[in-house]
């Protein structure tokens, strides 16, 4: 019998169990996916919000704001990548002016920090590739973009090292209150805990309607992005919005933690919670709206496209908290944009609601600090030769796009929840994260895979489940038919 | 700090015959940095024969045409290191390399040879929507895979893009018992080469459908299909002409790119047709004592080019390091195209250091059927051959001579025309 069971390994899910490990409990994430950060939290704009645009009094304006004065320390703490570059929302229109001036004062009444209006010649200064039409914008300082995988995980390792447990390739289809706890089903049998917290993302309505009579209802939103390459990453250093107007809104321009350009997303609702396919559509649409903004996007140094789902509820709200009538059933459900910002606020308030509830005891024994995967390129030239000398894997680059070495693929399986796909080694490393899109190192990182897991490489998959990489030996077809013609 | 006199980045084919070249112009100090495990490069993964007929008159496999300079590079005793990551250059010819024995450290060059290759594009450069499973390879991933590793990456392929290794993968695929189902080519030609069309895709009955796209991949884990469509003269699919195909494995030959991430670091002007630098009649780029030559430079076609092409950078090379360094003023005079040439290699020429016979190599935009390609000295044809086809697969290369530079004194234009007549 588990105290405490999470259900979903994303950034809200891995955000509750690291601040759950700083108490006394016995508590276990479950995941359907193969690692931590696999569904919304793993595609999505990497931004931390400042806290200016979610209405003012919402739970989104609350946790928004928390989480945002949250990710300094914690990038610190828990050594992520982080980057507080502070964004700009672009007024394209003089006639539009009003509605900068009421972000300005939502922000203000949210408790934002530093916010200013700027004008054309200070704009300029500050982002030489502005638009030529744009006329003002509002600047928040506070503003940053992180790189959503490094932060889940890290959130999720530092858990594990506190002693939360990870139950992968679990699927809950089924949840029961008895009497006193409750049963989650699934194919690998029954799980009792005597508390969930119902993280499940898209699926969060799901769980929630299986314990609850006051039924909720998210909506896969999906929103297609494009990667630019890190040869034209400097082509801005903030994160761009386009004032919305009533053409509708635009899309965002961003440098993320990495050096790449992102450019993103669309808003079209569908109906699969797994439809993270791209539309030639969508993409067009991205390009059409990512000049509008700035001047001469350098588009077509596209690295990659992709899309993620929002888990959108019908009144766009955070629902956080214990369901009525289901005891011990906590919510975290629709938690969209700003939901990435919100997560590690989110996941303090729902710790320290169990806490309450269930008089949970410090734990001594608690470490909140967390070392990531060592980067070499932050070192000088002599500490290099000695990460080297001390382990010579760090001298075989694997990933020749992104300068990705052995030693980190090494550190990336061996650490706690260690990567086990090549999209697990992407996450942790970059490796494959490149200009190249994988084409060069991915099969040294499935033979890597393969040996340190004592595996046969057949068995090594992109992201789990059946997303088997290799189909079979060459000739073996014939090998089999001549076997069985003898 | 390690000096040396020419440094190679890169030992493919390219690296290995401008290093045997530069040896046999009387240099000495050579040193040749290899990332992979062994000399080669792609070759090694290029196990079908054809290679070599121009420069040794029979039909190699890729293995073996490598070998035939890895054994001049061994015979010279030229100093070569594996495994080894090439970080940086420094516009003053710094390297700054990295492997497992030596940590990451420094070498000066007196003059530096770019041999680095080219790289596959990816899905994600052409935005190809839909799903992202597993199962989606550039065809020379899956070339490796196969040939090297042993593994078979799928068992029903389509193959988008009609570059020489999608249709000699096409064929290995199918050797190796797989079903390849077809081959889709966005252009109404292919960019391949006629005998690898003719050799891996006729001989095996695999339809390639030209002026076709795929619009749709499927498959959450594993790709379940994919969806192609015709498209119009500016390449959009034409709605209504889409078909489906169950497959589980879609193979990408879609372009290559030189790969000039170091060139772009140490400052080399790069050219945007090619994505090469920018070079010379003696293959130097913008910097001094830089030199570039293979698939870093411009993709070829056939193998034998790359060495012919490596071998000039490297005797130029070994000239630069001879003469101490760049001998007086240049006078380099601008090689320009009309009417179907896409750019030419080189991009100027000083007819001074302009060797007795000087390669000029370039590609045509379409395909051009009974067309002459003259050389314009000003307004003098120097040079014409009657072509009946052109096609953007192949390289075309024209020869410039000592003698007609030297009847030119006043040289002011050099172009490069393909005329209908």
């Amino acid at each position: 019998m588990y105290d405490i069971v999470v259900i979903g390994a994303g950034a809200v899910g891995c955000s509750v169990a690291r601040f759950l490990s700083r108490y006394k409990a016995n508590v276990c994430v479950v995941e359907k996916a193969e690692d931590v950060c696999c569904g919304t939290s793993k595609a999505n704009s990497a931004i931390v919000h400042a806290g200016f645009d979610a209405a003012h009094g919402s739970l989104m304006a609350k946790y928004n704001l928390l989480g945002n004065l949250m990710f300094p320390d914690l990038a610190k703490e828990l050594d992520f990548d982080f980057i507080q570059n502070g964004s700009l929302v672009v007024c394209m229109n003089e006639e539009d002016r009003p509605g900068l001036q009421k972000l300005y004062d939502n922000g203000i009444a949210n408790g934002v920090k530093d916010l200013e209006i700027v004008e054309q010649d200070k704009l300029r200064e500050m982002e030489p590739n502005i638009s030529p039409k744009a006329v003002a914008a509002l600047w928040a300082p506070t503003a940053g973009i992180v790189c959503p995988f490094s932060f889940t995980i890290a959130m999720a390792e530092n858990a594990n090292t506190n002693g939360v447990e990870f139950r992968f390739n679990t699927e809950i289809t089924a949840i029961v209150h008895n009497g006193d706890h409750w049963t989650l089903q699934s194919k690998g049998g029954s799980i009792d805990t005597k508390y969930v917290v119902n993280a499940a993302g898209l699926y969060s309505d799901m769980f929630h309607n299986m314990v609850s009579e006051d039924k909720i209802h998210i909506t896969p939103r999906r929103g297609d992005y494009c990667l630019l390459d890190r040869a034209v990453g400097d082509f801005l250093t903030h994160t761009i919005f386009q004032l919305p107007t009533k053409l509708g809104k635009g899309v965002l321009v961003s440098p993320t933690v990495h050096g790449n350009i992102i450019v993103g997303p669309t808003a079209i609702d569908i109906e699969d919670k797994e439809g993270t396919n791209t539309t030639s559509e969508g993409i067009n649409e991205l390009i059409e709206k990512a000049g509008n903004t700035v001047k001469d996007l350098p588009i077509r140094q596209v690295i990659t496209s992709f899309a993620g789902l929002r888990a959108h509820e019908d009144h766009h709200e955070f629902i956080l908290g214990e369901v009525k009538n289901a005891p011990g059933f906590i919510d975290c459900a629709g938690v969209e944009s700003p939901g990435l910002t919100s997560s590690p606020a989110i996941g303090k308030a729902i710790a320290e609601l169990l806490r309450d509830k269930m008089d949970l005891q410090p734990d001594p024994d608690f470490n909140g600090s967390r070392k990531g995967i060592v980067r070499p390129k932050e070192l000088s030239m002599e500490e290099r030769t000695e990460l080297i000398r001390k382990n010579p894997a760090y001298g075989r680059i694997i990933c020749r796009c992104e300068s990705i070495s052995e030693g980190e693929l090494l550190d990336a399986i061996h650490r706690p929840l260690g990567a086990k796909s090549l999209d697990g080694i992407k996450r942790r490393t970059r490796a494959g994260m490149g200009r190249c899109q994988a084409g060069f190192c991915s099969p040294r990182t499935m033979e890597i895979l393969a040996r340190e897991w004592g595996v046969d490489q057949s068995e090594i998959t992109k992201c789990g489940g059946d997303s088997k990489l290799i189909l079979g030996t060459p000739k073996d077809r014939e090998h089999k038919e001549e076997v069985e013609r003898s | 700090m390690k000096n040396y006199d020419i440094v190679i980045i890169g030992g493919g084919p390219a690296g290995l015959a401008a290093a045997a070249a530069a040896y046999e112009a009387g240099q000495r100090n050579i040193l040749i940095l290899e990332r992979d495990t062994g000399l080669g490069g792609i070759l090694n993964q290029c196990i079908h024969n054809g290679f070599g007929l121009h420069t040794f008159k029979e039909e190699l496999t890729g293995p073996e045409y490598a070998s035939r300079y890895i054994d001049r590079v061994m015979k010279y005793n030229i100093e070569y290191r594996l495994n080894t990551m090439v970080m940086e250059i420094s516009a003053d010819k710094v390297i700054t390399a990295m492997n497992r024995e030596d940590g990451l450290f420094q070498i000066q060059a007196n003059a530096i040879i770019l041999a680095m290759g080219c790289r596959e594009r990816s899905r994600g450069a052409l935005n190809i929507p839909g799903f992202r499973p597993a199962g989606i390879y550039s065809a020379g991933t899956a070339q490796r895979l196969v040939n090297i590793e042993g593994y078979m990456p799928g068992r029903e392929v389509v193959i988008l893009g009609s570059g020489d290794i999608g249709l000699i993968m096409a064929r290995r695929m199918t050797l190796e018992g797989a079903n390849v189902k077809v081959v889709a080519e966005i252009l109404p030609f292919s960019g391949g080469l006629k005998r690898n069309i003719v050799q891996c895709l006729d001989d095996f009955g695999i339809p390639l459908k030209l002026s076709h796209t795929v619009v749709d991949i499927e498959g959450k884990e594993r790709v379940t299909g994919v969806t192609i469509a015709a498209v119009d003269e500016h390449m959009k699919p034409i709605p209504g002409t889409e078909e489906h195909y169950s497959c589980d494995t879609l193979l990408l030959s879609v372009g290559l790119i030189p790969e000039n991430e170091l060139s772009r670091g140490m400052g080399v002007d790069l050219n945007r047709v090619t994505n090469g630098p920018v070079v010379n009649e003696s293959l130097e780029t913008s910097i001094p004592g830089v030199f570039a030559a293979g698939n870093v430079l411009h993709v070829h076609d056939l193998v034998d080019f790359v060495s012919e092409e490596a071998e000039t950078a490297g005797r130029n090379a070994a000239a630069f390091v001879a003469a101490g360094c760049k001998d007086g003023e240049l006078h380099e005079i601008p090689v320009t195209v009309e009417g179907g040439p896409r750019y030419t290699v080189p991009t100027t020429i000083d007819p001074k250091r302009a060797s007795d016979k000087l390669t000029v190599r370039f590609r045509v935009g379409g395909v051009m059927k009974n067309r002459f390609v003259r050389v314009y000295f000003d307004d003098d044809c120097v040079v014409q051959r009657k072509r009946p086809v052109m096609a953007p697969g192949e390289m075309e290369e024209v020869h410039l001579t000592r003698e007609m530079f030297d009847k030119h004194p006043d040289l002011g234009n050099i172009t490069i025309k393909v005329e209908e007549e």
